[in-house]
């Protein structure tokens, strides 16, 4: 590995200096361009840089000017958002998947006056919105395919900005390094919106300090150097892909690779074998349901293979990642397990080289999670968002599990407010909300703790959980804490439970709506020659009672060994005769359960769950996909569940 | 003009496909061939090729006249297609599969290949770049390495179309490229077919049921009726045509 880049260099452009004379010859990025990749090392990186400097100077950006950037991870798009940091200005990334409207507020809430972006579909984007932003005087494009015909004043080619900035370079190469020293760590390097789903869209303004502290602080903890890789696959307006492709990559001198298009992803990470990974719950599962669907359809050898190996993998991968002991005899069958099964398996998922992974944004199953770190990816979670600069929480090696984000990165203060809300104060820490004191001083308090909105707690480790929006988190009637979207996760990471809705705020017991998926059960009757009829009739039969209530029994011994939350446990369920819909307004748009409407829709199932009855009859209404309506009469079971004293079932858990 | 097309008839036996049909193209026009089942379109597609040999007529291609095309000279002198029920080859790769467009291109011996001697490999090297500019210019390069026959219809056009494009062909000629497409692949395709006339400078002929399409990206129309030649114009022109209206309609007797 080589030496820690001197604290010094202490903004983005002068590291990007510093890289092209330490290390001018190694490679900063390379991107897959007709079928080859092509490599900019760091000397070509940084001279793009400067004539782009160079040619924005002239073009009139003045120190905190904004200017917005729309494209897909490419080395224009990293070269242009440097080039924008040299001159003292601010880039800000804008998703390049939003629509016209959605890109509106950021360039009039900014005040932009330049824009780059990266193709004729952008273009045709910002043209859109250009009546309602009139600051927005310079659009420019980086492929110029289809863009003939366009003759707007506002639109110039990156090409051609480029070519006048080589030359406005070579008549005053001392311009750029004037301006870069100029810069200073607490600067504005950056501004990053939020989506807005939670109300009006923020801009999150970040300085040079509050993006590279961070990325040094995690990039020495992980012991990441010049010869690592990252492909940089993910929305470069999300902080995340801003740390991992650029803070890090620009604090540690390693090489980021932009695949070639968004469909070859899965292709490009097995050529480039990234060492250094990034992955959304959601891409781990969809990988691992493509492993599954070809072993399906794999010989019968290789299934058998396949099957007995991942047992192995299952029982003591983990283990061996984490340096715990593991007998001989299972080291030796692991070991021809790995050139057996786990070794070419991580060569499919272009995972061999990756050194350290991370996962984040939404709760991970366990058998998800397991999967990888056994068969020997180092996958860890981690915790943080846009207004902290993403390291938060850190799973160190060693102390990884599925459950918790791991302790605090060293360098960041924790604590929990008394309403479980976790309170964050660190280097990376956002400097404002652009143009929103009030939104400012609500998430961030005088002493400059930041309120993150998520409520949790320390485990016996010091661990961080998350367990829920803070806004959602409820009490029992006996004062125990009450998270349901916490206890709904757990239920949902078992394959049979599709949606799951946990009511208890304010009463004496947790009860609970279980939508069946019914994909998995009806696979797992039809092995079991259960002859059904529809969803209505699967939901109704005991053997499928009882399946689900082994799950819910599981989760529950999982709830009591956790003492804040022992009594949480689930102690009646019923499932519910049809599958929740967004149709019905059950279901948000994107398949969150609207706990609050489900509860005033079926008050009586949630009453009858209370009053402790067998069953209980309804009728509904329901819409079919055509628009009809029809009625439903159905008699629901209502059962109990199996719970545990506290701290008892660890036996339990530990036998299962 | 690039093309044009005088008095061609062309009969099998007893039934006469094409009955003395006229019309011209312009260079770099989108020109569009319509017409009800059966009224000919795609036999004037295989006469302008060579695949059929019209019995009288004569077809002028860039100031060269013929009465008949012998296909492999039509690929020579630029003209390429694409077929109605796609002819790839399912068992090869994308890349493959287009790089076969670039045959005629090859100059190096076969033993130069086999061997893959100097200049056989500076030649491979040359027309897989070519190849790559047409799969990026497509947006396919996630299934570069896919076998053709694995791909879903509406990628297969696609492919078939980078495949013509591969020989860099002054004169396209497309045989329903839209068919079985839904909406939104017959507006990628539309895209593709513009950009290559506007890119490439391509000249472009193509037979379309989709009269939506037809009216959108060509320049001027021949409609055709049971083999010959009912009316040529503008879109606009065509579209207010009774003739025509009566041909798809039908009038009563």
């Amino acid at each position: 590995m080589a030496s820690a880049v001197p604290a010094s260099f202490d903004t983005f452009p002068k590291l990007l200096m510093h890289h092209a004379q330490a290390r001018g010859e190694r490679p900063a990025i390379r991107e897959k361009d007709l079928g080859i990749w092509q490599t900019w090392t760091w000397r070509e990186f940084a001279d793009e840089v400067r004539a782009l400097a160079c040619a924005l100077a002239a073009e009139g950006l003045k120190r905190d000017g904004h200017v917005a950037l729309v494209s897909d991870n490419r080395p224009r798009l990293y070269a242009a958002m440097c080039a924008v940091q040299c001159l003292g200005g601010v880039p800000v990334p804008l998703y390049q998947d939003a629509v016209a409207a959605e890109m509106a507020f950021p360039i009039q809430n900014a005040e932009i006056a330049m824009a780059f972006a990266e193709d004729q579909e952008q273009v045709d984007k910002l043209l859109e919105i250009l009546p309602q932003c009139p600051t927005l005087a310079r659009i420019y494009y980086d492929d110029p395919r289809g863009m003939r015909q366009y003759n707007q004043p506002q639109l110039k080619s990156y090409e051609s900005l480029l070519a006048a900035g080589r030359e406005a370079y070579q008549r005053d190469p001392r311009l750029v390094d004037a301006e870069i020293e100029k810069g200073k760590a607490s600067d504005i390097a950056g501004m990053f919106f939020t989506s807005g789903t939670t109300g009006v869209a923020k801009g999150v303004v970040h300085t040079h300090a509050s993006l590279l502290q961070p990325a040094r602080i995690a990039a020495e903890m992980e012991g990441l150097g010049d010869e690592d890789v990252v492909l940089a696959y993910l929305p470069p307006a999300w902080i995340g892909q801003n740390i991992f492709s650029c803070a890090q990559a620009f604090v540690t001198g390693y090489c980021i690779c932009c695949p070639e298009s968004p469909e070859t992803v899965i292709t490009d990470m097995r050529e480039i074998g990234p060492t250094y990974y990034f992955a959304p719950p959601r891409v781990l599962e969809a990988l691992l349901t493509q492993v599954s669907i070809r072993m399906e359809d794999a010989g019968r050898l290789k299934r058998w293979l396949y099957a007995k190996f991942m047992k192995i993998a299952n029982r003591v991968g983990g283990a061996l990642l984490d340096g715990k002991p593991v007998s001989a005899a299972e080291r030796l069958l692991y070991g021809l397990g790995d050139v057996l099964v786990y070794g070419p398996l991580r060569n499919v998922l272009g995972m061999s080289r990756v050194r350290v992974g991370y996962t984040a944004g939404e709760a991970i199953g366990p058998d998800l999670f397991k999967f990888y770190r056994s068969i020997g990816i180092n996958l860890k979670q981690l915790y943080g968002s846009t207004e902290t600069a993403v390291f938060v929480c850190v799973q160190p090696n060693g102390q990884v599990r599925s459950d918790t984000v791991g302790p605090a990165v060293p360098g960041v203060e924790l604590r929990f407010s008394p309403e479980r809300e976790l309170l964050i104060r660190s280097p990376g820490l956002f400097r404002e909300y652009y143009k929103n004191p009030q939104a400012t001083h609500e998430a961030k308090d005088a002493e400059g703790w930041f309120h993150t909105g998520d409520a949790g707690f320390f485990d016996a480790d010091h661990h961080v959980k998350i367990i829920d929006r803070v806004k959602d988190v409820g009490k029992l009637a006996d004062g125990t804490l009450f998270a349901p979207k916490y206890l709904e996760n757990k239920l949902k990471f078992f394959p049979y439970v599709k949606e799951a809705v946990c009511f208890g705020h304010l009463r004496d017991k947790v009860c609970a709506f279980i939508n069946i998926d019914p994909e998995a059960i009806g696979n797992w009757a039809e092995k079991r020659n259960l002859p059904y009829a529809g969803y209505t009739d699967l939901a109704s039969r005991d053997e499928v009672y009882d399946l689900v209530g082994g799950c819910i029994e599981r989760v529950n011994a999982d709830l009591a060994g956790e003492p804040e939350i022992a009594n949480s446990q689930i102690q009646r369920f019923l499932i519910l005769h049809k599958e929740l819909e967004a149709d019905d307004g059950e279901l948000t748009r994107t398949r969150k359960v609207r706990r609050g409407f489900i509860g005033e829709k079926y008050r009586e199932l949630v009453e009858a769950l209370y009053a402790g009855r067998d069953s209980v009859h309804v009728e509904a209404q329901v819409r079919y996909e055509d628009g009809r309506t029809g009625t439903y009469s159905a008699d629901l079971k209502i059962r109990d569940a199996k719970t545990f004293a506290p701290g008892a079932a660890q036996a339990l858990r530990r036998a299962a | 003009m690039i093309l044009s097309v005088e008095n061609v008839s062309l009969a099998f036996g007893g039934v006469r496909a094409l009955q003395e049909v006229s019309f011209d193209v312009q260079e770099h026009e989108v020109r569009a061939i319509i017409g009800p089942n059966g009224a000919g379109k795609s036999s004037m597609l295989n006469v302008l090729n060579g695949v059929y040999h019209p019995q009288t007529g004569k077809i002028r291609f860039r100031g060269e006249e013929f009465t008949d095309m012998e296909s492999h000279r039509a690929a020579a002198m630029g003209i390429a297609r694409t077929f109605q029920n796609i002819a790839l080859f399912k068992g090869m790769t994308v890349l493959d599969n287009i790089m076969t467009g670039r045959n005629l291109k090859m100059r190096c011996s076969f033993l130069h290949q086999a061997l893959w001697l100097g200049p056989a490999k500076r030649e491979e090297l040359e027309h897989r770049r070519a190849v790559e500019e047409i799969i990026d210019f497509l947006e396919i390069q996630h299934i570069r390495k896919t076998p053709v026959g694995r791909l879903p219809y509406g990628l297969q056009k696609r492919v078939e179309l980078g495949r013509a494009l591969a020989a860099e062909p002054k004169l396209l000629l497309l045989d329903e490229p839209m068919a079985g497409m839904n909406l939104e692949e017959k507006q990628d395709m539309c895209r593709f077919i513009l950009d290559v006339n506007e890119q490439f400078g391509t000249t472009i002929v193509l037979i379309e049921h989709d009269m939506g399409v037809v009216m959108d990206i060509s320049n001027r129309v021949v409609v055709l009726d049971y083999g010959r030649k009912i009316a040529d114009g503008t879109p606009e022109e065509v579209r207010n045509n009774q003739r025509v209206i009566d041909a798809y309609l039908g009038v009563a007797h």
